[in-house]
């Protein structure tokens, strides 16, 4: 059965993808709609910076964010000179950490329901005397909801199965930076596979729900079939 | 009100070369082939599309000029788009409340409720867009534009795409709507059907440039011009309703040309809240294709509509016939009649004649 630790690092996992997500919902939706209506020549470069992360190794990423938080680092002296407490082995450096690692995952489903609304659906709005706040909010939202479903599950989902990352940068403290994956790989090294078992299946099991509910939903639509 | 447009747009290979003030009363068809940069000019006019260099300016508020330019959801504009672009996220109640709640607050007084009257969508309220059929959801976009409550109302051929069936039930229902309110409209089209029912002004456009513009009834009517070289050409003479007559389902209505007698009754149904029809102002059309010439008079004739008229002027048409411009007490009267009886009757401009019109209708 779970222990106690077992549990807390679980509640940790789903308190980290829950802010994650909803952090990314909230700087991806019109950072995606911006990557989906602009013309600017050089966006490729953005594109291409925001899917690192599905191609670096995790430790990477995590190492970088490591050195950038520490208080000798970039971010972490002017922390430090504001007098805010370093970043690293914080629960808030996890989820800078996880927002940066889980962004392509969110933007990408986000970016490609934002560029299936119509032009034209668009022009209407504005004919309709919709400014452009209004015409995101009254009609590419709407469109484009398979799109944030995908990238809400995908999102929490990503996040939770976070190792390299949260390893590098929150230091497993166990009741404060210890998520569920890294709870799995300490009980494996200590040989307590019961505990493994319990937390590896139910991960695998929830992992499992969240697809069935994303291509349920979208089974008309094409958003995670590209 | 005056629309004040200047565009000079270029794009690809093409150019729109446009100067123009127009009179923002009633109708205005732009009517050209396609290519001739209607929709560019619609679009400006719209401002869907930024050009430079352009200078806009409707009823004394500049929506275009210098580095000025006023962003469409600013003007007060209603536009139909060639295909109905209905949101299929929402009912067709809700088409027609977006745009109620963006309307213009010192707009002409429309309703949703008025809108939905004049367009007859009151079983389709609450119907999905996907659900209706083209000409329905034409019928809602319409609706849906008249509830922005525009000042200038822009349709895009809104008829394309739809069967005949369609077309001839929906054109009747804007030509009414476009009346009863009173709303200044710039209607794109290259259908002389849809242009001489509905226009009262038409701008010619061929290349990107303007070749005419004037009052529709003169413009089909000249014979230098495309709309008087159609298969279908027409006339339009403005009428009064006299009376009808009971006995033989007659109805008499006077003009410039004199008295005509039309077997139909002239519908009240669009005569909103005027229980009698005598007086009312209609507009008779008459295919040139339907008129005939005669040197004299005919007593014994059944054809009942006969003017005296004099040919103003005289052009072939394909092979075998040919197009004569009449005038009946300064009124233009198109008649197409063959190359052999205009040999036979020895036309030539002058003349006096008597023009025959077999069958004439109304739009």
């Amino acid at each position: 059965m779970f222990n106690q630790a077992d549990i807390t690092a679980f509640l940790i996992t789903l308190k980290l993808a829950t802010v994650t997500v909803a952090i990314l919902l909230v700087i991806g939706a019109p950072l995606a709609w911006w990557l989906a209506r602009s013309q600017w020549r050089y966006k490729f470069l953005l594109e291409a910076f925001i899917a690192l992360p599905l191609v670096l190794p995790p430790t990477v990423i995590g190492f970088y964010l490591l050195l950038a938080f520490s208080p000798a680092g970039a971010v972490g002296s002017v922390m430090q000179f504001l007098g805010v407490q370093p970043l690293a082995f914080t629960f808030t450096g996890l989820v800078i950490g996880s927002v940066i690692y889980s962004m392509p995952f969110v933007v990408q489903p986000l970016q490609n329901s934002f560029s299936a609304v119509s032009n034209r659906q668009l022009e209407v709005a504005a004919t309709l005397g919709a400014g452009p706040k209004d015409r995101f909010f009254s009609i590419a939202l709407p469109l484009a909801r398979p799109g944030f479903i995908t990238a809400a599950v995908l999102g929490f989902a990503h996040t939770i199965g976070e190792f390299g990352v949260v390893l590098m940068i929150g230091g497993n403290i166990p009741g404060k930076t210890q998520v569920a994956s890294i709870a799995i790989y300490d009980h494996v090294e200590s040989l307590e596979y019961a505990n493994a078992h319990w937390l590896a299946g139910f991960l695998l099991f929830l992992s499992f729900v969240m697809l069935i509910v994303v291509y349920g939903l979208n089974r008309q639509t094409s958003v995670l079939r590209t | 009100m005056t629309i004040n447009a200047q565009f000079n747009i270029q794009q690809g290979g093409f150019e729109l070369e446009f100067d123009l003030t127009m009179l923002g009363v009633g109708t205005t068809a732009i009517f050209g082939a396609s290519g001739s940069g209607k929709t560019t000019l619609l679009r400006a006019i719209a401002g869907l599309d930024h050009h430079m260099g352009a200078s806009l300016i409707v009823a004394g508020e500049v929506w275009q000029q210098d580095n000025e330019f006023l962003p469409p959801h600013l003007r007060s504009i209603g536009y139909v788009f060639q295909e109905a672009s209905l949101f299929a996220h929402m009912t067709v109640q809700q088409n027609l409340d977006y745009a109620w709640r963006r309307a213009n607050k010192d707009g002409p007084p429309i309703s949703v409720a008025r809108a939905v009257d004049l367009l007859e969508l009151a079983p389709l309220l609450n119907e999905q867009p996907t659900t209706l059929s083209g000409g329905e959801r034409q019928r809602v976009a319409i609706a849906r534009a008249l509830c922005t409550r525009p000042k200038l109302l822009l349709m895009d051929e809104p008829l394309t795409g739809l069967d005949n069936a369609a077309k001839a039930r929906l054109l009747p229902l804007i030509d009414s709507t476009l009346r009863k309110l009173k709303i200044p409209c710039l209607y794109v089209s290259h259908s002389i059907d849809e242009v001489s029912q509905l226009a009262d002004n038409i701008i010619l456009l061929e290349a990107g440039k303007v070749v005419q513009q004037g009052d529709m009834q003169y413009m089909l009517t000249r014979l230098d011009l495309p709309l008087a070289q159609h298969e279908g050409a027409e006339s339009i003479v403005p009428a009064t309703v006299i009376e009808y007559d009971e006995h033989y389902k007659l109805s008499y209505l006077d003009s410039d040309m004199g008295r005509f007698t039309m077997a139909r009754k002239v519908d009240h149904s669009d005569s909103e809240g005027q229980e009698s029809i005598e007086g009312k102002e209609v507009r008779i059309r008459i295919l040139a294709r339907d008129v005939s010439l005669t040197l004299n008079s005919q007593k014994d004739t059944s054809i009942l509509n006969i003017f005296p008229a004099t040919v103003s002027q005289l052009q072939p048409y394909g092979e075998s016939q040919v197009t004569v411009k009449l005038l009946l007490n300064k009124t233009p009267l198109l008649a197409r009649i063959t190359v052999k009886s205009a040999d036979l009757l020895k036309l030539k401009v002058g003349q006096q004649l008597y023009a025959q019109a077999k069958t004439v209708s109304l739009y």
